[in-house]
């Protein structure tokens, strides 16, 4: 190929910026590390703390990223809404929590009690996602990639502000349970019960929606679908419906989620589903999108960064109050994965060209 | 295939008209759209809406109809045009009556006693007959509308539209008549009501209007023919008088219109030209960039940094000097972002993106960058530009007070908006169909088959969204002298959503697209208080119908209009 001297100069300009990038990142993240290890301001029960935790979070995320996930496989679409779906479970479950709560059904049967508003989440979800499939992606099927997209983004909004109007700008709190009060003392470590059951939960899920997909014949016929759409039809398979189950599946998923998610942080208005969305989306890429194990992996390792990190490197490097920059670790990170290795931890599948 | 049955068909679009009328009631459109009339005294424009579900609903049960028995029969479209207005009407009435046994509003918080006595008109519960009856004469109505003749229908669907407008903007339109004058006083009073327009004006507007596109219909062939049939010189001054007036309009406008709206023009004059940006990054090159905001942020903190009184100002340099900085800091920045992630894929490049947007937010107000940035507080006391002599444009220490002539006022910053999107749509235009502009689009087109044919991907990327940010930078330095202050909070993904959504709308690629996608979703939403509070589920709403029904916006590029509606593209042969 012929090349002139300048682009060649270009192209080497580009890289070394490029790589100079990636050093800088590593770079940062080591110093901070070393620096806030051996200043050794907290201990090691700190550290334990902070892991649980984002050992917790990120098992929301990777809740949240499955629904990414499927989605993507099956229709190499980002399903910007799915967020947003994940927060009208929150919604659905708290008002049934709060009419539980009143009857005192909650602190006669905890479990109960946390399993009903879940499976109300789910079934919420999942008919706001069927019904955003049928309206705003099913038409667009086949439109050239950035159509559906801005529909999923418009559909976003849509579904942020309907809930607005429905209720209101103001912040809800998740009832309380008494249950999940207090802490488990687990191998000499004291653990919130909150952070146990949350997590048992999202495992728990997940663990059925893998199932799902390994062992059932639909989810045979989801992951043939993913494999080749028109194949796949060709072996009797309705693509239609098999699509609308895992907008379905993916979204329920969401719904837990939401409900564990304001059972963690107790709070839920129209706009929380935008940021948890995201990271999850970003689980779902660092895990390598379209793989399921893959953003579960991906969600965890997010969470734990997320929760790690503020202390961990970015106090090292002297900024004060890094919790407030959370979020730029989750961000950065996928901008990190993008660059480093665009097929995920996972994901062997999908190179860039495929995708 | 067995063919529907129309009454059933007609039944489906009612209960879905439904739908949408419980929807509009409980996400609290009706509530506040009724404190706005449409008709003084007789029908507000919550009702309005209501009954307009109705109508559309008969509308278009009853083309369905038609095209279910393949033919425009009276009878059997004007009872499903009744059936589908109905059922509207039926549900709304159970929605009181169950609202008035249940206690909705522990979920929803707009099903008041309020909503309700909009909902009957005041008329109690007792006259509940009155909705579903409304419901069914408005569903008449759509469904009669189809049976007109082509003729009538034009004229009519103008008058309707005027009248909405006008009722719309009727306190402006008021106010503006008001302060002409005395005699205009009278007139102003005689149109507009308080809150909507007379039932006088309307009548005076509609059959105005209906009378005028008749008569166009008449006369407007032979018009367009005898401009067609002058001689070149001629038309070429006929066009010339008509931009000459759009100028003169677009220029003189918010010198009369007063603070308020000389705002929203400014407002709408800064998103024509940073919605001009990002169509060379969106539209032309295809880049989805939801990070626009970040540019804007770091044009609109470069300016504040340079030429900010306030705490944080670096230094005092003149307008006129900040303005080129800022904008090629936001290149820089545009190149070091972009670098990392334009060798991916469409759509994460959307996600990576939006991610730099939230960075740049988080980081802009943490207490990590406050020292220099202000954090919370944000940077205040932003110099407004200064006309002087030569010598004060250059200025690196320019004076608290200014010496020549202060833009200080909407209206003078106004006039730096609109010379600053002129040079963009400029710049826009000349690149379009240059080597580097057709390079931009083959990529949009196909990008493996555009590095096939030897476009460099990342060099050719890069350019677009080095320009893009650019301009984004541009337009948050103008508006950071605008407000004269900036705060980290209003940097928020929503501004980049609103720049997306008026490209999407006007039609990609399409450079006066982006002024009517800017007219309609920021300046409609600015003016219309009611309209501002449900603008995002607008927004929403309106990305989605566009993607279904009209993917090229409303004032497409042709070539998008060619390439999505899949017509052949007729190869002319040299004659």
């Amino acid at each position: 190929m012929r090349t002139s001297l300048g682009e060649r100069v270009l192209d080497l300009v580009v890289s070394g910026f490029l790589w100079g990038f990636r050093v800088l990142i590593v770079a940062a993240i080591l110093i901070g590390t070393i620096v806030t290890i051996s200043a050794g301001k907290y201990t090691s029960e700190q550290w334990i703390d902070f892991v649980v935790f984002g050992i917790t979070t990120g098992s929301i995320y990777a809740l949240i990223a499955l629904g990414y996930t499927m989605v993507y496989g099956i229709l190499r679409m980002i399903n910007f809404a799915h967020g947003d779906i994940f927060m009208t479970g929150a919604f659905g479950a708290y008002f049934l929590a709060t009419w539980l709560n009143g009857t005192g059904f909650i602190d006669k049967n905890p479990l109960l009690g946390l399993l009903i508003p879940i499976l109300f989440a789910m079934l919420v979800s999942a008919s706001i996602a069927m019904l955003v499939e049928r309206i705003a992606y099913r038409p667009l099927r086949g439109a050239p990639r950035l159509v559906p997209l801005i529909s999923a983004i418009g559909a976003s909004f849509f579904l942020e502000y309907a809930f607005r109007g429905f209720f209101g700008p103001g912040k809800y709190a998740y009832p309380p349970i008494k249950a999940l009060e207090g802490s488990w003392n687990i191998l000499g470590i004291g653990i919130l019960k909150v952070q146990v059951i949350v997590t048992i939960a999202a495992f728990v899920m997940m663990a059925l929606l893998y199932s799902i997909v390994m062992y059932t014949k639909m989810g045979k016929a989801m992951r043939a679908v993913s494999e080749n759409k028109d194949t796949a039809a060709l072996m009797g398979i309705d693509i239609n419906r098999i699509i609308v189950s895992t907008f379905a599946i993916g979204a329920a998923m969401a719904g837990a989620a939401g409900v564990l998610y304001s059972i963690v942080y107790r709070q839920i208005d129209y706009f929380m589903g935008f940021t948890p969305g995201i990271k999850a989306f970003t689980a779902a890429v660092l895990g390598g999108i379209g793989n399921i194990p893959g953003a579960m992996v991906g969600g965890l390792v997010l969470g734990i960064f997320e929760s790690v990190g503020p202390s961990l490197f970015l106090e090292g490097l002297g900024i004060p109050r890094p919790y407030q920059l959370k979020d730029v670790i989750a961000f950065t990170m996928l901008v990190m994965i993008l660059l480093f290795r665009p097929s995920g931890i996972l994901g062997e599948r999908l190179t860039t060209k495929k995708a | 295939m067995k063919k529907e049955n129309y009454l059933w068909s007609a039944i489906k679009t009612g209960l879905l008209g439904g739908a949408i009328a419980i929807f509009i009631c409980l996400v609290g459109m009706v509530e506040i759209f009724s404190k706005r009339d449409v008709i003084e005294k007789t029908i507000t424009l919550g009702q309005f809406v209501l009954l307009a579900t109705s109508i559309v609903a008969g509308f278009v049960a009853s083309r369905r109809t038609s095209s279910l028995l393949e033919q425009n029969k009276p009878v059997p479209n004007l009872i499903s045009g009744l059936l589908a207005g109905l059922f509207p009407g039926i549900v709304i009435a159970l929605l009181v009556i169950f609202g008035n046994q249940v206690n909705l509003r522990a979920v929803f918080l707009n099903a008041s006693p309020a909503l309700y006595d909009l909902l009957t008109f005041k008329k109690g519960v007792g006259n509940l007959w009155i909705l579903p009856t409304a419901g069914a004469i408005s569903g008449l109505v759509g469904a009669a509308y189809l049976l007109l003749p082509e003729i009538l229908r034009r004229p009519i669907n103008r008058g309707l539209i005027f009248v909405i407008f006008m009722a719309l903007f009727s306190g402006l339109f008021r106010v503006v008549m008001i302060n002409q004058g005395p005699g205009m006083e009278k007139t102003a009073k005689y149109l507009f009501g308080q809150t909507g327009l007379t039932m006088e004006g309307t009548f005076i507007f509609f059959f105005g209007v209906v009378t005028i596109a008749m008569l166009w219909n008449y006369q407007g062939k032979a018009i367009q023919s005898r401009v067609a049939g002058l001689p070149k010189g001629g038309q070429i001054s006929l066009r010339v008088a008509t931009y000459a007036l759009i100028a003169y309009i677009a220029l003189g406008l918010p010198q009369v219109s007063g603070p308020f709206i000389a705002q929203v023009i400014v407002t709408v004059t800064l998103f024509i030209l940073m919605g001009l940006g990002l169509n060379i990054t969106l539209g032309f090159a295809g880049l989805l960039d939801l990070g626009f905001v970040a540019f804007y942020a770091v044009g609109a903190y470069t300016v504040g940094l340079l030429t900010s009184y306030g705490p944080f100002g670096l230094q005092h340099i003149s307008f006129w000097v900040a303005v080129p900085i800022a904008v090629l800091v936001s290149m820089a920045f545009g190149a070091v972002l972009g670098l990392p992630v334009l060798g991916v894929r469409g759509d994460y490049l959307a996600i990576a993106t939006l991610g730099f947007g939230e960075i740049i937010r988080l980081l802009a107000g943490s207490d990590f960058l406050a020292p220099y940035f202000g954090g919370p507080q944000g940077i205040i006391g932003i110099q407004k530009p200064c006309l002087g002599i030569l010598g004060e444009f250059l200025k690196v220490d320019v004076p608290r007070v200014c010496n020549g002539i202060e833009l200080g006022k909407p209206q003078d910053i106004y006039y730096v908006a609109v010379a600053s999107a002129l040079f963009i749509a400029f710049v826009a235009w000349r690149l379009r169909g240059s080597r580097l502009g057709r390079a931009w689009m083959a990529i949009r087109e196909d990008e493996d088959v555009a590095e096939a044919l030897g476009i460099n991907l990342i060099q050719t990327k890069l350019l677009a969204y080095m320009l893009g940010a650019a301009m984004a930078g541009l337009g948050g330095a103008i508006f950071a002298t605008l407000i004269g202050s900036i705060f980290a909070t209003s940097m928020q993904l929503i501004v980049s959503i609103n720049v997306v959504s008026l490209i999407i709308v006007g039609g990609m690629g399409s450079i006066p697209g982006v002024i009517v996608g800017a007219i309609a979703l920021i300046g409609l939403p600015e003016l219309l208080r009611e309209i501002s509070e449900f603008r995002f589920l607008l927004y929403g709403a309106t990305l989605i119908v566009m993607m279904l029904a009209k993917p090229e916006g409303l004032w497409p590029s042709q070539a998008t209009l060619r390439e999505l509606h899949h017509t052949d593209v007729t190869v002319e042969t040299k004659a």
